[in-house]
């Protein structure tokens, strides 16, 4: 278990990173947490000629949240972001999911934009960007570009960060007033990938009705599937919701897979346990923040 | 005395080292060493038409590379079987590196050494091997059919076949007992692969004196006595020249008793040929496709039984898959036959069991060795036996129970050491008397209905078993006492971590009356004890502890006698406290066991002030008697063995309360209980860690560890990531209580306590979980997505 040889860059600066990445092309890799990327380097499952350490570029790991969202800097660990009051304030979905991202001391070094870019689809950072309807900011030598997580998750640990491309931050957008979150999932031990998982948004109305309701649903598909359930809840009050009709909708809409944890069967009855129960955490949190009723 | 310390719960003097960084494990060692690394199997079975490694050639850092080709002598010949048994007519083991045909995925085919591990796999990647695919045999059910052969000279895949019959004190056999019953039952078990998984893999450094044409290697080994004759003789070396160590080892729980490993016989090959030190440490993969699992059986009981649920006929049919090779024999699925009946009078018993050949890693003990299929076979018998009188599960137990007056109790049978299984102690319904009052039996289908009326789903389960321990053919100790006052305790087997360096000081300490600090310990040394056995079988407290209680004693003696003779006094007159020999009752007429040391070697050249006092013109002396009497030896030392007529046999019995989720059908244990006699305790703290310990592993067993084998022989699941070890986030908290029924076969009265934690987990949360969803569970482990496929299957064979 030891890496194959690659070259090691270690950039003082954004530019000289972009200059690495460009001439490394396919074969160049960005090391940031590398709680993923060093196992396959080590199992040599990965193998790049090149790896361009970003951990030097400290003006990466900032965290910038207002009004309109946390926007998470490419060397934000997921523990800074997980204890960062304003993010939380922000968006409380990130610290509720982050708390499930494997144990405190991967959390400790791991990074949230290093596990969108990883865009493997039982994670949950992944699932929280699709949820919110977030995106990724790409740069490159030739400029930056913006892409919207319905179109960065391309597949399993496939994400439309191109070769030459740097992921410098994500972006994670407030809900609006009167919204709620919720994140639930089973896995196997206390820290694990998720068996499934299904995170909620839900926003109510000024007579605390249902207005916007959706779900994420992570390890049933190649990529986060997100369902807009709103239609299906009806525009009523969380208690007179018919849940199991509800769990019924996403269920149609996932392709869950069996393995050596799981048959196929269990993750889609899974899911819609974990919808309900995330759809109501979620619609409960909604009705508390509007001090409405629960 | 002031210096008891023999049960008490003592603080382990190893932990300081091991826990800040401070032990030296293999991987420690030989920081300069080359570095070895294999290039294995990728396939389940396979011919090797070709190896090309021109490729590999250009590295920079490449040192050498072996095929079986080049291998010299015996160790181009298979690698040892290590326990021979008449039954075991097809035994077969692997070589050193593959030679013409791998039988299962992880099979060394090549080795590299260079410069440092990554140029070593660098190289490996570029070895290019050419395989002929031959059909794989997986699943020991499909391999008993035989359609597809693991070795083509094993007819049928079955390396062993052994039936024992145990017939009625009236003389009838189990099956004519099971015809004859009032009740009758027949059922299907089944048990999961899982694996020893000690955190440290395998790992061996060798280092070639070419000055002194002397070998030491460095392993990590349960057995570093045996690895050592194993390597003297397959390297051509004479003893004396070969010295092995075990430095600190992070765990073995069996798959390092097996050896020699092929890395074992080939690191020390290439040191001496390359005159360099040599390091080969096993990584995470390769220990799970390379090393050795346990446990996969399958189980066909029928049982006959009256209507008190007593037992009058078992019949057991197991199928136990023991993967590629034998190495170890067939210890594991004899100590399922003969330890399944636990603490049980089966009327009549027949068991057999044929072990079959598989395309997979090779079954070797894993802590329990056995037993846990076993104890799931009969504790799931007893279960069902309750189930169809409508009788509590415990009475029904209790009615089959050995009394306490019944010892030794003979079941008639040959255990694992070849002798007869005789249980030497034991009380097994007071043990059970604990356990129903520790977890509220009596009380909890009260607690039950509660929680069903609040939505919950909790169910409560028990499991017995009787594990023997301490098992031959013996160990030895040798106990120094110095000049300096201080003692030297040392015994040839190897420690893994279970605190052996703090009990076996306690017993010095206690047997010589010295301060447990002047105490110091070595185990797994070949250059401090040549003759040992190993660590295995819950034996290092009852083999080494009694050998060096018996040292000990030698010990004491001589410096009572030297002591006597300094002191004008009658040697049955005197005590040893705090390290001072005195007088009984006149604690002024005293000697320091530091003196008596001196004493006892009688000196001309004085080192030092103190050996001046043993000296030949030091004192009075009698003319017409040697300086050293006949019978006598020079030095305060002593050395003795162990070599009992049979194991011991410890008992315990564990219950648990589990609740299930009725949505997502998770498993969670609610509280954990164990009751443990292990005899006399030496360090009940120690015992505790070990119970706990096993039951997480028995956790871990029970509901998430299992090697997940497709089709093709490739194993899904070879990394932490995917074979589920329980964290302690899993592993409930356990509680625990002790009852101390001595040994009558040792002189410290104790048994082993290495494995009993995991023995009975499977069975007892089986039960638990059966117990709560009214679902009978028949295999093990089970998941959560398993719990929810027998429910769905349970409702549809309603609805039909």
């Amino acid at each position: 278990m030891k890496p194959p040889p690659f070259d090691y860059h270690r950039p003082a600066g954004l530019g000289e990173a972009l200059r690495s990445l460009a001439e490394a092309g396919a074969h160049g890799k960005v090391l940031a947490g590398g709680q993923s990327l060093i196992p396959l380097l080590n199992m040599r499952l990965a193998a790049p000629g090149h790896l361009v350490d970003i951990n030097g570029l400290t003006e990466l790991g900032t965290i910038a949240a207002d009004a309109s969202g946390v926007r998470v800097g490419a060397l934000a660990r997921h523990a800074v972001v997980e204890r960062s009051g304003s993010a939380r304030a922000a968006q409380p979905l990130l610290a509720q999911a982050l708390r499930l991202v494997a144990h405190p001391v991967i959390r400790n070094r791991g990074t949230v934009v290093g596990s969108l870019v990883h865009a493997d689809p039982s994670a949950e950072m992944p699932a929280v960007l699709a949820l919110l309807g977030g995106s990724v900011r790409l740069a490159s030598l030739g400029g930056e570009r913006d892409v919207a997580a319905a179109d960065f998750f391309v597949g399993p640990l496939e994400s439309a960060c191109l070769p030459g491309e740097l992921a410098v931050s994500a972006f994670f957008p407030a809900l609006p007033e009167r919204s709620g979150t919720a994140f639930c999932e089973v896995a196997r031990r206390h820290g694990d990938y998720a068996v499934a998982g299904v995170a909620a948004a839900v926003t109510l109305d000024e007579d605390f009705r249902i207005s916007a309701a959706r779900v994420v649903c992570v390890s049933v598909g190649p990529v986060p599937v997100v369902v807009d359930v709103t239609g299906v809840c009806g525009r009523r009050p969380p208690a007179s919701v018919d849940w199991d009709a509800v769990a019924r909708a996403v269920q149609d809409r996932i392709e869950p897979e069996g393995d050596i944890h799981a048959t196929a069967d269990y993750r889609r009855h899974l899911t819609g346990v974990l919808v309900t129960k995330a759809l109501r955490g979620a619609a409960h949190e909604a009705a508390e923040g509007g001090e409405g009723p629960a | 005395m002031t210096t008891k310390l023999f049960g008490e719960p003592v603080r382990r003097r190893e932990d300081a080292r091991l826990i800040t960084g401070q032990g030296r494990f293999l991987d420690d060692l030989g920081a300069n060493a080359l570095a070895a690394a294999f290039v294995r199997s990728p396939h389940a079975h396979a011919r090797i038409r070709d190896v090309d490694v021109s490729a590999a050639l250009d590295v920079e850092g490449l040192v050498a590379i072996y095929t079986w080709e080049d291998l010299p002598g015996l160790i181009a010949e298979p690698l040892p079987l290590l326990i021979p048994h008449p039954a075991l007519t097809h035994g077969r083991t692997g070589h050193a590196l593959a030679r013409d045909v791998v039988r299962h995925v992880g099979e060394p085919v090549v080795m590299v050494v260079a410069a440092d591990r990554y140029v070593a796999e660098d190289a490996c990647a570029l070895i290019e091997v050419d395989y002929e695919l031959l059909k794989p045999v997986v699943g020991v059910e499909e391999a008993a059919e035989a359609v597809n052969l693991v070795h083509a000279d094993v007819p049928g895949n079955i390396g062993a076949h052994l039936v024992q019959e145990v017939h009625s004190a009236a003389g009838t056999s189990a099956r004519e007992a099971i015809e004859a019953a009032p009740h009758t039952l027949a059922f299907r078990l089944d048990i999961e692969r899982s694996a020893s998984m000690p955190l440290e893999g395998r790992g061996v450094y060798a280092r070639w004196d070419a000055d002194d044409e002397s070998l030491r290697v460095y392993s990590s080994t349960q057995t570093s006595t045996s690895v050592r004759m194993a390597v003297a003789a397959k390297l051509g070396l004479a003893l004396p020249k070969v010295e092995v160590i075990a430095p600190d080892v992070g765990g073995g729980f069996g798959v390092k008793i097996v050896h020699p490993w092929p890395e074992e016989i080939l690191v020390p090959w290439a040191a001496r040929l390359l005159g360099r030190e040599v390091k080969w440490t096993e990584d995470r993969r390769e220990h799970f496709i390379s090393s050795a699992h346990e446990r996969a059986q399958v189980h066909h009981v029928r049982v006959g039984f009256d209507d008190d649920g007593r037992v009058l006929g078992l019949d057991v049919n197991i199928l136990h898959d023991h993967g590629a090779y034998t190495p170890y024999g067939i210890i594991v699925p004899i100590i399922t036959s003969t330890q399944l009946v636990g603490p049980y009078k089966i009327g009549a018993y027949r068991v057999e069991f044929t072990s079959i050949y598989t395309n997979t890693v090779q079954v070797t003990p894993y802590r329990g060795a056995g037993r846990p299929q076993g104890v799931f076979c009969m504790e799931r018998t007893m279960d069902r036996i309750a189930a169809h009188l409508g009788r509590d599960r415990t009475e029904v137990r209790a009615a089959n129970f050995i009394q306490p007056g019944e010892f030794p109790y003979d079941q008639g049978m040959t255990f694992q050491d070849g002798r007869p299984l005789i249980y030497d102690s034991g009380d097994y319904p007071e043990s059970l008397r604990m356990l129903k009052e520790l977890i509220g039996w009596d009380s909890f289908p009260a607690t039950k209905a509660e929680a069903a009326a609040e939505g919950r789903t909790i169910g409560i389960g028990v499991g017995c078993y009787v594990e023997g321990t301490g098992v031959g053919p013996y160990e030895g100790g040798h106990v120094q006492i110095t000049s300096d006052g201080r003692v030297h305790v040392s015994t040839g087997l190897t420690s893994q971590g279970q605190g052996h360096e703090t009990v076996f000081a306690q017993i010095a300490a206690t047997e010589l009356g010295v301060p447990i600090e002047r105490v110091s310990v070595v185990t797994g040394d070949t250059r401090r004890f040549g003759y040992a056995v190993g660590t295995f079988a819950s034996r290092a407290a009852v083999m080494s502890g009694n050998a060096i209680a018996l040292a000990c004693r030698k010990v004491r003696d001589k410096a009572l006698k030297v002591a006597a003779d300094a002191l004008e006094a009658d040697p049955r007159d005197l005590e040893i406290t705090d390290g001072v020999v005195h007088v009984a009752g006149a604690p002024s007429a005293s000697i320091p066991l530091a003196t008596v040391a001196v004493l006892s070697n009688p000196l001309r050249y004085a080192f030092d002030q103190e050996a001046q006092r043993a000296t030949q013109f030091a004192g009075p002396s009698s003319d017409d008697r040697p300086p050293v009497e006949d019978g006598e030896e020079p030095g305060m030392e002593g050395r003795d063995y162990y070599s009992p007529i049979r194991s011991t046999f410890a008992s315990g019995m564990h219950a648990a309360i589990v609740e299930t989720d009725p949505l997502t059908a998770e498993i969670k244990i609610l509280r954990y209980v164990v009751v443990h006699d292990c005899g006399k305790l030496i360090n009940p703290m120690i015992v505790e860690g070990q119970i706990h310990g096993g039951v997480g592993q028995g956790v871990g067993g029970a509901l998430y560890e299992k090697m997940a084998y497709d089709e093709h022989g490739q194993l899904l699941n070879a990394s932490f990531m995917d074979f589920l070890m329980p964290y302690a986030t899993e592993v409930p908290r356990i509680e625990t209580a002790h009852l101390e029924t001595p040994s009558p076969l040792n002189p410290l009265g104790v048994k082993g306590a290495g494995e009993a934690g995991v023995i009975p987990v499977s069975a007892v949360v089986a039960a638990a979980i059966e117990d709560a969803e009214g679902i009978t569970i028949d295999r093990m482990p089970i998941s959560p997505s398993d719990l929810y496929s027998l429910r769905t299957d349970t409702r549809l064979r309603k609805i039909q």
